[in-house]
């Protein structure tokens, strides 16, 4: 069976050594945190992830969750682990103080976070959900509602869920049809249908708190006229526990390529008359607000990507060092006539992309999350704009870039093992489809790069990306002046891979206002560019402490070698991208323009 | 009824070990390094001894270095009341131990003593029982079940022959075996609490012990690297191997 350990030398290595809890601690409700508590954090979240999720993930992918009569059960040991969940307090971990939170902050709940995924990835959607929507309540429901429900919220003992998609509103929720019938009580009456709402029902809790978008009677066409409701699964009794059914039902889950044990249902709203709903803030301004929760929720996606990555690569670690296949091509003590196919340069090539893909996520997620925070939480204002431009730029980078490597590292898990990983029993194909999910939910790769490269990019004249890029460019001034060559050359590389983002963000800038089509056709390949980029700047500032560290004689000398020339392997086999990307994004656009639609 | 429980941080026990180039004991250095997991079973006893309403207070003790600290946090994660350290860097063997738990017992007389009946680094199974000699109490070692009534503890011990059970009078020495329990995962609320929880640092001087080793290492070195084995044609052959080679019928 595929175990999974939590590989949390680099984690705190990240946090620690390389972005500096000490960017958090400093910042309001933030007092607390120190490296001695995160590691307390992060050793005994990992226990719970390697020790309680992590034997489900197999069993939960082969038994699925099951409907029947409107009722979804979970497979076999979900139940008991969301238990434990909640008994252990992980809900809480980043929730408001106010309602029963620990009020973390997002630099330690990106990690323990990461590590469900990696454990589990199906069972940690629940979670995601609910964090997010526990956000968006947070941030615009009225107190009443707060008081209703965030703090079950938090506590875990209540799920959330987000109703965004309906049959002809995906990507587009400007489409969405959903009513909502105000009424004397001030309440609503919903009613619609809403597809793909993961754990839209399950059997974790008594409750189910769903977040639904619909239109007011008489609200105006497209975005503007779109409004947040808050309905539960079961009204609320005088006291506040759960009492009769609302009329809410799962009428149906969908048969996925992958994440079989997380519920993907489809929720009826409104059959018997409507189903009572609390707006949430204002009305006709949901889908703002869902932005909110969205932010948080594409982060989260994004973690998805360093989660499957990580257990893939464990696996194939696992595989390659057992697996005795062919004879050594480099020469080898002793002379064996078979070895372990981790000896053969080309599966140590494929292990270190995916290594390699896997640690410059990391760190890139784990720095944005630490820019939110401070974004969130800084006292100044001038550093808190600053931060959530640097935020508001890295989400859909790290969202769509994020998931993007996982499937290719997924992919390459499966090859890593050769006609094995195609055998369902290996495990490997399972993240590989697993992983398959995450380019698509919370917003598609086009989505996060039209939002890039219109939103992000081509409206503020690139302006957060160049004065991103001066950062960067100190990274590797700094590695120029190295006295190590191995750390040169990754400065050099960092140095030529900027130079080409620098190249496509000023064409994008150029071209934005005049043909934006132009600039839509090349997105995808720009964001991945900034990915890639931002990626090398990661391993790069990590090379470099682990440079510093190796000199000084400290830490761990088997992991930081291995930090080391997982940078150069990067610079040498991962960036090298960024030229045939800038080239595409700068030249690639006049031939998908001139394709007609007729000719496909 | 107090409970004192040591807990003793020694390497993890995922970490391939690997000895000094001067041979003079195991690299220690930038290793990961956590709570024996035998002491993460007495904790666990101690705490449901507690929650049953048979003890009071769980006191947790840790004899070493500063980063013990560490070790004591996470034994008050889980739930111990307060923690206490003595501070040594010296090499700590296990009479040394023993006297300086001696030392506290008397200061904090509990009521019951459990302890991992061994450590994962040293594996020496020596300090329970001189601990036991020293303060003149009863031990039950290799508990696989701790049962308090009316002072006395009843404890099914885990002996080569099967399952013996003992009455020991309180205050006794209870050393741990595996099966007794699964030690719980800290909760996210309880560390949080843990970083609250008084933390007392002493020192063996203060404590009037003298820790100086009785004993010295000569050296340490790598178990023999295990040899292929052979294919035997048949049984006939096998058993003249036994016979002749290895020696054991």
């Amino acid at each position: 069976m595929s175990t999974y350990t939590p590989p949390l030398k680099d984690i705190s290595f990240l946090l620690n050594d390389v972005i500096g809890l000490d960017r958090v601690s400093g910042l309001p409700g933030c007092e607390e945190v120190n490296a001695e508590l995160a590691a307390q954090i992060l050793e005994e979240a990992g226990k719970f992830a390697a020790g309680v999720l992590a034997p489900l993930n197999r069993s939960g992918d082969l038994e699925g969750a099951q409907w029947k009569d409107g009722v979804v059960t979970t497979p076999k040991g979900f139940k008991d682990a969301y238990r434990q969940y909640v008994e252990g307090g992980w809900s809480a971990l980043a929730g408001p103080v106010e309602f029963g939170g620990q009020g973390l902050p997002h630099a330690i709940a990106i990690p323990v976070s990461e590590m469900l995924g990696s454990a589990n990835m199906a069972f940690k959607l629940c979670p995601l959900l609910t964090n997010g929507a526990v956000d968006a309540l947070a941030t615009h429901a009225t107190q009443d509602v707060k008081d209703k429900f965030l703090p079950r919220m938090v506590a875990g003992e209540w799920t959330g869920t987000m109703n965004l998609t309906e049959p002809q509103a995906g990507s587009d929720l400007a489409l969405v049809r959903s009513k909502a019938t105000p009424q004397a009580d001030g309440t609503y009456k919903i009613s619609g249908q809403k597809i793909f709402i993961t754990y839209g029902e399950h059997d974790f809790t008594d409750n189910i708190v769903h977040l639904v978008l619909a239109r007011i009677d008489g609200a105006p066409e497209g975005v503007k006229g779109i409004s947040l409701f808050v309905v539960p699964k079961f009204h609320l009794n005088a006291d506040g526990t759960p009492g009769a059914r609302n009329d809410v039902k799962c009428v149906s889950i969908e048969h996925k390529l992958g994440i079989h044990g997380s519920p993907t249902c489809v929720m009826v709203y409104g059959d018997n008359g409507g189903a009572t709903g609390y707006l949430v803030g204002e009305a006709h301004r949901g889908l703002e607000y869902m932005f909110v929760m969205m932010n948080a929720a594409r982060l989260g996606v994004g973690l998805e990507g360093v989660s499957i990555s990580e257990r893939a690569y464990q696996h194939a670690c696992v595989w390659a060092r057992e697996r005795l296949q062919g004879r050594p091509v480099v020469p080898m003590p002793g002379n064996p006539k078979t070895v372990a196919i981790v000896h053969h340069p080309d599966i140590k090539r494929m292990l270190l992309t995916m290594r390699a893909y896997t640690e410059a996520m990391r760190a890139l997620i784990y720095w944005t999350a630490s820019c939110l925070d401070v974004a969130e939480r800084a006292t100044d204002e001038k550093d808190k704009r600053m931060h959530q431009a640097l935020v508001d730029l890295m989400i859909p980078i790290v969202k769509g870039w994020s998931t993007e490597a996982g499937i290719d590292v997924t992919s390459l898990g499966v090859q890593v093992h050769g006609g094995m990983g195609f055998i369902e029993e290996t495990g490997a194909a399972q993240f590989y489809r697993d992983s398959r999910i995450s380019t698509i939910y919370e917003g598609t790769t086009g989505i996060q790069a039209n939002d890039l490269v219109g939103r992000k990019v081509g409206r503020e004249a690139g302006q957060t990306m160049l004065a991103l890029l001066v950062e960067m460019e100190k990274t590797a001034a700094a590695l120029h002046a190295s006295g190590d060559a191995g750390l040169r050359g990754v400065g050099a590389a960092l140095t030529s891979g900027l130079k080409e983002l620098k190249r496509a963000t000023e064409w994008i800038v150029t071209m934005w206002s005049s043909t934006p089509g132009a600039v839509m056709a090349g997105a995808v390949p720009y964001l991945k560019l900034a990915g890639t980029v931002c990626g090398a700047w990661m391993m790069a500032r990590s090379a470099e402490v682990a440079a510093r560290q190796l000199a000084a004689g400290g830490g761990d000398a088997d992991f930081l070698r291995a930090k080391l020339i997982t940078a150069r392997f990067y610079a040498t086999h991962i960036l090298p991208l960024a030229t045939s990307l800038a080239d595409t994004v700068t030249g690639g656009a006049e031939a998908v323009l001139a394709m007609e639609e007729a000719y496909f | 009824m107090k409970i004192l429980v040591p807990v003793k941080r020694v390497i993890d026990y995922n970490v391939k070990v690997r000895v000094k180039a001067d041979q003079t004991g195991v690299d220690l250095a930038n290793v990961k390094m956590s709570m024996n997991p035998f002491d993460e079973i007495s904790v666990e006893e101690a705490l449901k001894l507690k929650e049953a309403g048979a003890a009071t207070e769980v006191v947790a003790v840790s004899i070493g270095v500063t980063q013990c600290q560490e070790t004591l946090r996470t034994a008050m994660a889980m739930g111990a009341d307060r923690g206490i350290l003595v501070e040594s860097s010296a090499d700590l063997q296990p009479l040394a131990v023993a006297k300086l738990l001696k030392a506290l017992c008397d200061k904090e007389a509990p009521g019951l003593v459990i302890l991992g009946k061994q450590a994962i680094d040293d594996d020496s199974n020596q300090t329970g029982q001189m601990l036991a000699a020293l303060l003149g109490w009863p031990q039950a070692t290799f508990a696989s079940k701790v049962t308090l009534a009316d002072g006395n503890a009843s404890v099914v011990r885990e002996v080569d022959g099967g399952l013996e059970t003992v009455s020991v009078k309180l205050p006794a020495i209870v050393t741990t075996d595996l099966r007794l329990n699964t030690p719980r995962y800290a909760t996210l609320p309880n560390i949080m609490k843990a970083k609250k929880k008084p933390l007392d640092v002493v020192t063996p001087e203060s404590l009037g012990v003298d820790v100086t080793p009785r004993l010295t290492t000569l050296k340490v070195v790598e178990p023999p690297k295990r040899k292929g084995g052979v294919m035997v044609p048949d049984v006939a052959a096998l058993v003249d191997k036994l016979k002749n080679e290895a020696k054991v019928l």
